[in-house]
């Protein structure tokens, strides 16, 4: 005996669920073909791609190793040389991260990445280094050594001046590392991974057009004069097409 | 049609989307090579570089390696003129403490929420935990117990005279002066801290588990001593110090925009340094995250043609390919809102 087939989609009120709706979404988002891509535009053949890439891992190593500090607590890198180490190990993926997060940003910023509604793409990358700027400042403010004592009390007159201080006291080591640890990280990472999916969803920004160049008037900047970039559309009837940026 | 609106492409925040050839990429092969290198990169920087570790300054080093210094600091807190005790918000109520510019004084509306009073929290009452000791007992009710004009004849008596003290052999030796039971209180709260027991008085606050530093952290800010050790690491805020760690390691070199401010006028010399600063740091950041939206500003990748170095490979070959035939695109323009 054979259960009867259901329908896929079921009834019209089962297709109006929260749950299919935000299934639909996703699919419609996030096809296989664009969250995991096998192909690239044939412009992707730079280094500057790189940097993204290197400042996630990166990102990934700085986590991993903030675990295992986090597995044994706040003062065993003092008094252990594995501790020592997997502190060195920590910061070193804390430098690696943000130099090349800073290259990432400044390639995106000559590429312009934030063209064809990649707006978002481009903020939220930016925010993320920000969080990130303040992620590895509780971390400084965590160590329980000199440079935390010295860098909290010089920072402390910056946040206080603010008023955020009334609330965030760096001062206080108890609030600093559970910052450290808990909300910052998981701020970093919630918009790190929002970058990421807007980046496969938008795909990787395509190079200037010829006609772009100089001021978007018209030559490429050899003073040749070339095709003019600029195209009148119709809004509302233009495609958008994404054809074969699915990175 | 009225619902449609005819925009003109601005190459600075629209684009042509590519309908040109791909290339097989491997991303996930990608993102494990880099992963690999990035943890045998970071390996051989944490073998051969470790990290730094300085000792944390306490208030029995402080005490113990320059017991003067100490006791001027002291003295500061119990008459209240020390740079906690004079500091407003967070920490009080001063008049006319707080940073601002113009009417904008966020630290004064917010006001005080991590309440110290210098005096009782730093001297007077960390002695009052001290058992068995008459002496310094005697020395506190009679201070407590003063009127404020006799009170500040002697902590003014006792700054003057602890202005010539001497540490011999690690003990505070002050000249004579008419400065009554501060005498005993400031030699005995130096004594204390020696002994490591100012140490517990701070950070305890009365409780067996704590994880707050802010008093300790801020009596030990208000000496010399730390600021001194700070300028032998080149961590003073004229040398850059925000972005420095100890040692020759790179800091947090990110923050060299937000340090760079504090160098230059007129925040170098501003008593609203800090909130100047800040109000900077925050309007770039805007500037930052909206600049897809910003006229001229967005403009300044095509301008600079950087991105010809970025994209080279590519712009040579549409250079071998131009004569060939044009290639056809498709263009995405976000509508006017």
């Amino acid at each position: 005996m054979t259960a009867p087939p259901v329908p896929r989609h079921g009834r019209a009120s089962e297709s109006a669920q929260w749950t299919a709706r935000a299934r639909r979404a996703a699919e419609s988002a996030f096809p296989p073909e664009r969250l995991l891509p096998d192909r690239q535009p044939a412009y992707l053949g730079s280094w500057v791609y790189v940097f993204g890439v290197i400042s996630v891992v990166s990102l990934v190593w700085v986590i991993t190793t903030g675990c295992v500090l986090a597995l044994f607590g706040p003062t065993w890198w003092h008094t252990s040389s594995v501790g020592l180490f997997f502190n060195s190990m920590h910061l070193w993926s804390v430098e690696v991260f943000f130099f090349f997060m800073v290259l990432h940003l400044w390639g995106k910023f000559f590429m312009a990445a934030w063209r064809g509604k990649r707006r978002l793409t481009w903020a939220t990358g930016v925010i993320s280094f920000v969080v990130s700027i303040a992620a590895a400042f509780t971390g400084y403010l965590s160590q329980q050594n000199f440079d935390s004592q010295w860098i909290s009390t010089q920072a402390k007159d910056g946040i206080n001046a603010t008023g955020a201080g009334a609330f965030w006291n760096v001062l206080n080591f108890g609030q600093m590392l559970m910052w450290h640890i808990v909300l910052l990280p998981i701020g970093v990472a919630a918009i790190v991974g929002l970058h990421i999916l807007l980046v496969r969803r938008r795909g990787i920004v395509p190079p200037f057009e010829v006609g772009d160049h100089a001021d978007g008037a018209g030559g490429d900047g050899d003073g040749s004069g070339d095709v003019v970039g600029t195209t009148t559309l119709e809004v509302g009837t233009a495609p958008t097409v994404e054809r074969g940026v699915s990175a | 049609m009225s619902a449609m609106r005819k925009r003109r492409f601005n190459p600075d925040r629209d684009v042509k989307e590519w309908s040109g050839p791909s290339i097989p990429y491997d991303i996930l092969k990608e993102a494990f090579v880099a992963l690999v290198a990035v943890g045998c990169l970071v390996l051989l920087l944490a073998v051969v570089f470790s990290s730094p570790d300085e000792h944390a300054v306490t208030l029995k080093t402080w005490s113990t390696a320059d017991p003067v210094d100490f006791a001027q600091t002291a003295i500061t807190q119990l008459d209240g003129t020390s740079p906690v005790a004079t500091y407003g918000p967070p920490y009080n109520s001063t008049p006319g403490a707080a940073q601002h510019i113009g009417f904008f004084e966020p630290a004064q509306w917010l006001g005080t929420h991590q309440a110290v009073d210098t005096a009782k929290d730093f001297v007077l009452g960390p002695l009052q935990t001290l058992p068995g000791d008459a002496a310094v007992h005697q020395a506190v009710s009679e201070y407590e117990a003063a009127s404020s004009a006799q009170r500040q004849a002697w902590t003014s008596a006792y700054e003057k005279a602890v202005a010539d003290a001497k540490d011999v052999n690690g003990t505070l030796q002050v000249p004579p002066g008419p400065y009554g039971p501060v005498g005993t209180i400031i030699a005995r709260l130096t004594s204390m801290a020696q002994s490591g027991a100012l140490d517990g008085a701070l950070s305890g606050q009365g409780q067996f588990y704590n994880t707050n530093y802010t008093k300790p952290l801020l009596f030990i800010a208000s000496g010399n001593y730390l600021a001194d050790l700070a300028g032998h690491q080149h961590l003073q805020g004229d040398q850059w110090g925000m972005m420095n760690e100890t040692g020759n390691y790179p800091g947090q070199a990110w923050l060299w925009l937000y340090t760079m401010w504090y160098q230059v006028a007129p925040m170098n010399s501003s008593s609203n340094a800090d909130l100047e600063v800040w109000g900077i740091m925050m309007v770039l950041t805007l500037v930052l995250i909206f600049l897809p939206f910003i006229p001229i500003l967005r403009s300044v990748p095509r301008w600079s043609r950087v991105y010809r170095l970025i994209w080279r490979d590519h712009y040579r070959r549409l250079a071998q390919s131009r004569v060939a035939r044009p290639q056809s695109v498709s263009a995405t323009v976000e509508p006017t809102s």
